[in-house]
């Protein structure tokens, strides 16, 4: 039942959200429906399609000079202007948001072209001449942690660039003692929540004073104004930030765009005008922020009764190129809860950060926890497997009891309340687990892949803006000064109209703060959620902002909804004063109903809210003594659990603890590795709910991030660290017809940490169904050595016993070990022989021959040579009407007179660049002819290998086939000619052998 | 992510086309619906000279169908073939095709003509087009030809249309008696081009034997292929034949690699998707016969 | 034939929601940059530019369809619906988007002009759709904070159903 005209109370309803008219009609404002400021002009940004590569020169003259451009920025101009961001990792590592010297992954910004349009913008950046000179690469933790790994920051002097370990209670002792121990190695994917909008910003300087202001639709925290005022060199109020009324999704994304921020606030000021910036999908898949990928272990320690007795995590995060600030967050916003739902206290947690030639990391749906989990909801399903225990029995018999509430964990955290068992109940009654048992009984027997899986998990909301400083060490951190706290703040205002306004700072992304606003304020004050407007968006200058001001960790539910509801009674009591001398009753009698100041139990004794309001601004005088005029309420509140780190690494790291139970059943085909999720039961205590629409939107988006995250998201790397998933058709979100049935499961244990009794709730089952699906399909192959996401491709391979790695990906299988970093390893490689009608000699001859070379090789221009075994070609490659113009340099090396050689060439143009290298060898094949062998490798970058990485393969094919047919007629023309469909100098443009 | 700059062409009428074709040449692309082409574009893969926009030449969007065959016109739109009740009826393979075809709000503007000009390996259109046999109709300034579309498609996103040519209408041969259909494929995601895609055009005597078959096969290779069944013509239409067949065929297959496959899972869903298919097939068939 | 060189102004004249619009364009201006900045309804929103995520759907001529791989000269002369043309000629919302508002269909609300300007054509073609129609026609859409599950109830509701 919708409740829009009256309810007893209106928190707890559900209300339709206040949000949707505007945005069902068009009248909803995003970043790029605004014009604030007179005069922007449009930028955009060349990338590096380099993964790591020195940055030789950049030549701006022929893009500064094309019609309609206003300047062009490099980096080196940026560096004059502002300092390096700061971090949260003490490493000596210069972060700026453009390349200088070096760039270290593909999307990193190198130069900014600001011009009239977008277009003529895109225009420019094409002119810009880069040369790079290439370095090897890799996107994967455990090659970069290997000792020969090329270092991403020389100052550094490791590609581990944190690394701290922390013991609680005495995990030793608990693996001693323990009757089995189960140890699981695992990598997880790196994924994306892709915000439908994505990035957006306009930048403007002004001069006398020096001053920036941007609009963005940055999401906060702004504990990262502190880091763009310390780069920008301003004080904090010269930096003014102004969000946009709506943002289009952000799950954590758009906390990451605060380098950009930095980056055309640099541009607005090195070029004088302001600069409009909206980031487009290529950019946000490649150079915007994703979840971690991980390579981690973990061990569990369980006595034969099931007791887990002691848990050792080592975590390996790739954390991408640079260290940006939160990071490395992500893998201390669970720490201290590292016990999970349960009731263990001997833990071991160690941590190692690492650079590679990615993306950089940044916050995420579920920031940390779905990887936090898919370790410990693993090893708890391995361990049941191993004692031989039902997964959900073996979770009952180490859950903490509710009696035990408030719970200390031994990291730190205080779980505010729970009833973990009773979850898990209700969601084995809404599975009808036995009977699920039973069908999959059936369905083996059967000969198919059935599974059950299940996660468990609690929700940490509102979190310690402290718990990132877990990353120093105690000492560390004595001698940095304290650090704690979680403010949140809101402002309740009655202007003299009576009209009621809130204003939260919360920047929601969809998350309806609105509505729930004034769901509480119209509880406090008598009135109709309709009549209470909330403005959520934030203006430094006159919002009444913290540090931990934004929209993450779920913390409008869990803190910032505390806030609005203590501003909103102030407010209250502030009304039934002054209603109470009016009326001549004590204010305790007086009650805010239907818009009206009443007395209790005699309703015709009452007065408007709105006139009460209105005297507080027309008739000061006339209010009752001592009373300040107006009616503002602004509150801050810290929730006071919210300390400092201990010396022992314990942190109360987040208030409130939401609990979600998930169960997956899942079968999967064995022929063709479709994968059906036969059931999904998902039950949350969200302590008190606020809204109902507004919490199971949560839910089920949360549940389809998971699912996503599970079945097919992930942002692919190539050996040579190119990204592969450059396309909104090659990463490839969740749409409607994957998404199964979804039963949800409520119950309820109010928070005592929250005046309202919520929990904050927005992560859910995208930090659960990840897991429980890869438990499910664990069940259902036979084995924990699965890996995520679950493709089609790969559930096919376990099922069927055979080698386990994503097509395409340069992943080392699971559980593999450190390789050595290669420029070519999984990217093209491919060989073939030609059998040639002319003796070795002449073939020798005519493929040395440049004006030969000029004459085949497809598409070329212009061919030198430069040295003696050296040549520089200009080619125009045009396939399937994608046509481009490449530099190219082929080398020959290592020749041996009519028997073999070894090129090795480059080649770069708009669509990418290629390097590789080629063996060729000439065999007399009697009758005067030839068998030519050859084979090559070669790694491809840029556009063209992330987002046309199908079409290499044919292009590769076309050329060789035209080369060869146009050796066939040099051949013949010389007086001799067979040939074949394959060679070599394809290798150069690029091409996967089919 | 915007186009290079291009100069705008729209032609009215189907000769006009031919002149501008012959103006630009390969530096011309053609759009008709542009769901690929714009992508394209967008991402300045395709850097065009001019666009030459067909969408007004009203010609290219008839339907003529006579005793052998349905034509239908280049720009004739993916939803609204299926709403023809002509060629829904007189080619059953692509009624069943045409529903996998992208997405609702893609079949919309998206043309068949367009599909086969975009050829790419795993689109269900030129897959249908080369399973019944069809062909594909270019016109230039010196006249028509029709290439048998297993001529036409060469590889990915490459056929035998010269530059200063446009395809003007796509032939579909009409269905004969006691002729079975059927078609499958798999994707990561409903509505994606399929991994692979499967398709047969099966006849089955009325000894129960295969008279005719044509086993059509999707995002295997670089282009859409025909598999070469003609030993098993006179083998029984049977799933057993039906296996044997398409296991045969994924052993002979080159299949391409990309994120989402390698050879060896494509060569399975060849396996798999192949012996569904082409038994469906006969059994549409042997309905089809004992229906008539 | 009408030519317009690559660096040519044209005007456009549409008729977006019954009322004649004009604009100028170049030949390589995106129809939704166009309808945006051009024109100022900002209500059709960018998600791709590829013509994956179905943000920027809109009825072209009685089709929906994607408006980021149309150029906005293809259009000129066309009649445009776009999701500020919905609500009832008396201003309030419309049953489809009143059923997205009850059933909580939309949360940042930026995919969901595309979502609803699909499902009026879709339920004016398929007047009383099954859940699995429902589905099949919006995987042509990417939400990215509903899961999709409310929006399959609202566009059912919203057929009656």
């Amino acid at each position: 039942m919708l409740e829009t005209e009256t309810a007893e109370r209106w928190i707890g309803a559900r209300y339709p959200r206040k949000e949707d008219a505007a945005l069902l009609t068009g009248n909803a404002r995003f970043i790029d429906d605004l014009e604030p400021v007179a005069g922007i002009r449009h930028s955009a940004i060349l990338r590096s399609d380099h993964a790591h590569a020195c940055i030789v020169s950049i030549d701006t003259s022929k893009a500064a000079a094309l019609p309609g451009v206003h300047g062009v920025v490099t980096g080196a101009a940026v560096a004059d202007t502002i300092a390096p961001i700061p971090s949260a990792v003490r490493v000596p590592i210069k972060f700026y948001p453009i390349a200088i010297d070096k760039v270290r992954y593909v999307g990193e910004p190198v130069a900014v072209v600001v011009a009239e349009d977008r277009y003529i913008a895109e225009d420019a950046i094409e002119l810009i001449d880069v040369v790079y000179e290439p370095l090897s690469a890799t996107a994967d933790p455990k090659i970069a942690m290997s000792e020969n790994a090329l270092l991403l920051h020389d100052d550094v002097g490791s590609n581990v660039v944190h690394h701290r370990t922390f013991r609680y209670g005495d995990p030793e002792a608990a693996f001693e003692r323990a009757d089995r121990v189960v140890k699981l190695d695992w990598r997880y994917p790196r994924y994306s929540s892709t915000p439908m909008e994505t990035y957006g910003l306009i930048a403007n300087f002004e001069r006398q004073p020096d001053r920036y202001t941007l609009w963005s639709n940055f999401q906060g925290p702004f504990i990262l104004h502190a880091l763009m005022t310390g780069a920008l060199g301003v004080p904090g109020n010269r930096l003014r930030l102004i969000t946009a009324p709506h943002s289009g999704g952000s799950f954590g994304i758009k906390q990451a765009m605060f380098p950009y921020m930095v980056l055309l606030a640099a541009c607005s000021r090195v070029l004088g005008c302001p600069v409009k910036w909206i980031e487009d999908r290529l950019e946000h898949l490649t150079g915007s922020s994703t979840a971690a990928d991980r390579a981690d272990s973990v061990e569990a320690a369980f006595a034969e009764d099931g007791e887990l007795l002691g848990l050792k995590f080592d975590n390996v995060v790739n954390v991408g190129a640079f260290v940006r600030a939160p990071e490395p967050a992500s893998v201390y916003r669970m720490h201290s809860a590292s016990n999970g739902c349960y009731r263990v206290k001997n833990i071991a947690v160690e941590n190692r950060l690492v650079v590679t030639n990615t993306t950089p990391i940044g916050l995420n749906r579920g920031y940390g926890g779905p990887q936090f989990y898919y370790a410990l909801e693993r090893v708890m399903e391995a361990g049941a497997k191993e004692l031989g225990v039902d997964p959900a029995e073996i979770r009952r018999r180490n859950f903490i009891q509710p009696d035990e509430f408030p719970y200390k964990a031994p990291a730190g955290a205080t779980y505010d309340s729970g009833d973990y068992e009773a979850g898990l109940n209700q969601a084995m009654e809404l599975a009808a687990y036995d009977d699920l048992k039973a069908a999959r009984e059936n369905a083996r027997s059967d000969g198919k892949l059935f599974g059950i899986g299940m996660a468990a998990g609690i929700e940490p909301s509102g979190s310690n803006m402290a718990y990132v400083t877990l990353a120093q060490t105690p000492e560390e951190r004595a001698k940095a000064g304290g650090r704690s706290g979680g403010l949140g703040t809101a402002t309740v205002s009655v202007d003299p109209s009576g009209s009621v306004t809130v204003k939260t700072v919360s920047t929601p992304a969809g998350q309806g703060h609105q509505t729930v606003a004034a769901q509480v304020v119209a509880d406090a004050l008598g009135l109709r959620p309709d009549q209470v407007d909330v403005i959520t968006e934030v203006d430094t200058l006159t919002s009444a902002w913290s540090l931990a001001s934004g929209n993450y960790a779920n913390r409008f539910s869990s803190v910032v909804i505390g806030a609005v509801a203590d501003a909103a009674d102030k407010v209250a009591k502030k009304i039934k004063l002054i209603a109470a001398e009016n009326l001549e009753v004590a204010p305790e009698d007086v009650e805010l109903v239907g818009g009206n100041a009443q007395v209790v139990g005699v309703p015709e004794k009452a007065l408007p809210v709105r006139r009460v309001a209105a005297q507080t601004h027309w008739h000061p005088a006339g209010l009752p003594d001592q009373m300040e005029p107006g009616l503002f309420e602004t509150t801050i509140m810290n929730p006071e659990m919210l300390d400092a780190p201990d010396e022992q690494d314990r942190v109360a790291s987040a208030v409130t603890f939401g609990y979600v139970f998930d169960l997956a059943a899942v079968e999967i085909d064995r022929k063709t590795g479709e994968i059906e999720i036969v059931k999904y039961v998902s039950v949350h205590d969200v302590g008190n709910v606020l809204n109902e629409i507004v919490v199971e939107g949560q839910i089920y988006g949360g549940f389809a991030h998971g699912l996503g995250g599970a079945l097919l998201e992930e942002l692919v790397y190539d050996a040579g660290a190119n990204p592969q998933s450059g396309t909104f058709a090659d990463y490839l979100c969740i749409t409607a017809p994957e998404v199964p049935e979804l039963t949800i499961g409520h119950f309820n244990t109010p928070s005592p940490h929250n005046t309202l009794g919520a929990k904050g709730m927005g992560d859910g089952s995208s930090m659960l169904a990840p897991i429980a699906i890869a438990n499910a399909a664990a069940d259902a192959l036979g084995t924990f050595d699965i890996e995520l996401p679950l493709t089609l491709n790969k559930n096919w391979a376990a099922a069927n016993g055979l080698p386990y790695a994503r097509a395409g990906s340069a992943k080392a299988k699971v559980g593999g070990g450190p390789r050595e970093a290669d420029n070519f390893e999984g990217g093209l490689t491919g060989d073939g022989s030609v059998e040639l009608s002319a003796p070795p000699e002449e073939v020798w001859k005519l493929l040395l021959d440049p004006d030969t070379l000029a004459a085949v090789v497809p598409g070329c221009e212009e061919l030198n040579q430069v040295g003696e075994d050296s040549f520089t070609a200009e080619v125009t490659i045009g396939v399937a009407g994608i046509k481009g113009v490449y530099s190219a340099e082929i080398n020959l090396r290592d020749k041996i007179d009519a028997q073999s050689l070894r090129l090795v060439g480059k080649a770069s143009g708009a669509l990418g660049f290629g390097q590789g290298e080629g063996n060729v060898t000439l065999e007399a094949a009697g009758d005067s002819r030839t068998r030519l062998n050859y084979s090559y490798r070669a790694n491809v970058g840029g556009k063209v290998a992330a987002v046309g990485q199908r079409m290499l393969g044919t292009v590769t094919k076309l050329l060789i086939g035209q080369f060869f047919r146009g050796f066939d007629r040099r051949l013949k023309s010389s007086g001799a000619g067979q040939t074949s469909r394959k060679g070599f100098f394809g290798r150069l443009f690029g091409g996967r052998d089919a | 992510m915007k186009p290079v700059a291009f100069e705008y062409c729209r032609p009215d009428t189907v000769d006009e086309a031919m002149e501008l074709l012959a103006e630009f040449g390969g530096d011309a692309n053609v759009i008709s619906g542009g769901l690929s082409l714009g992508a394209m574009l967008n991402m300045r893969l395709v850097r065009p000279t001019a666009l030459i926009d067909i969408n007004r030449l009203h010609e290219l969007a008839d339907i003529k169908i006579d005793d052998a065959t349905a034509m239908t016109g280049a720009l004739v739109r993916q939803a609204a073939a299926l709403k023809l009740p002509g060629v829904m009826s007189g080619v059953p393979l692509l009624a069943k095709v045409l529903p996998w075809v992208g997405h609702y709000q893609t079949r919309s503007r998206g043309t068949l003509g367009g599909s086969a000009a975009h050829a790419d390996p795993s689109a269900e259109i030129p897959l249908t087009l080369v399973t019944l046999g069809g062909a594909v109709r270019l016109r230039s300034p010196g006249g028509s030809r029709d290439v048998p579309a297993q001529d036409f498609f060469h590889g990915l996103l490459t056929t035998d249309r010269r530059a200063d040519e446009l395809i003007t209408d796509l032939i579909w041969p009409l269905r004969r008696d006691k002729t079975g259909y059927a078609f499958e494929e798999i994707a990561q995601r409903h509505g994606d081009f399929a991994i692979v895609a499967v398709a047969a055009e099966a006849t089955v005597g009325n000894d129960g034997n295969i008279a005719d078959l044509s086993f059509g096969l999707g995002g295997v290779e670089d282009r859409p292929l025909v598999a070469d069944t003609a030993s098993y013509i006179g083998k029984p239409a049977t799933m057993a034949t039906a296996e044997e067949i398409a296991a045969t065929v994924a052993e002979a297959v080159d299949p391409m690699v990309d994120l989402q496959a390698n050879a060896d899972y494509r060569r399975q869903l060849v396996r798999v998707l192949g012996a569904r298919v082409v038994s469906s097939a006969f059994a549409d068939a042997t309905h089809s016969r004992e229906a008539a | 034939m009408l030519r317009i060189k690559s660096d040519q102004k044209q005007r456009v004249t549409l008729t977006v929601n019954d009322k004649t619009v004009s604009g100028f364009a170049q030949p390589r201006l995106l129809l939704t940059d166009f309808l945006r900045h051009e024109l100022g309804l900002y209500g059709t929103h960018v998600g791709c530019e590829h013509g994956v995520c179905g943000a920027c759907t809109i009825i072209i001529d009685d089709v929906a369809t994607r408006s980021c791989l149309r150029y906005a000269v293809q259009c000129d002369g066309m009649k445009l619906r776009t999701v500020e043309g919905l609500e009832d000629v008396d201003g309030t919302l419309n049953a489809l988007q009143k059923a997205f508002n009850e059933n909580g269909a939309l949360q940042c609300g930026f995919c969901t002009a595309g979502i609803l300007m699909s499902a009026t054509k879709f339920l004016q073609e398929n007047p009383k759709p099954n859940r699995d129609e429902v589905r099949d026609m919006l995987s042509g859409h990417i939400c990215r904070c509903t899961g999709y599950e409310q929006i399959v109830r609202a566009i059912l509701q919203a057929s009656g159903q």
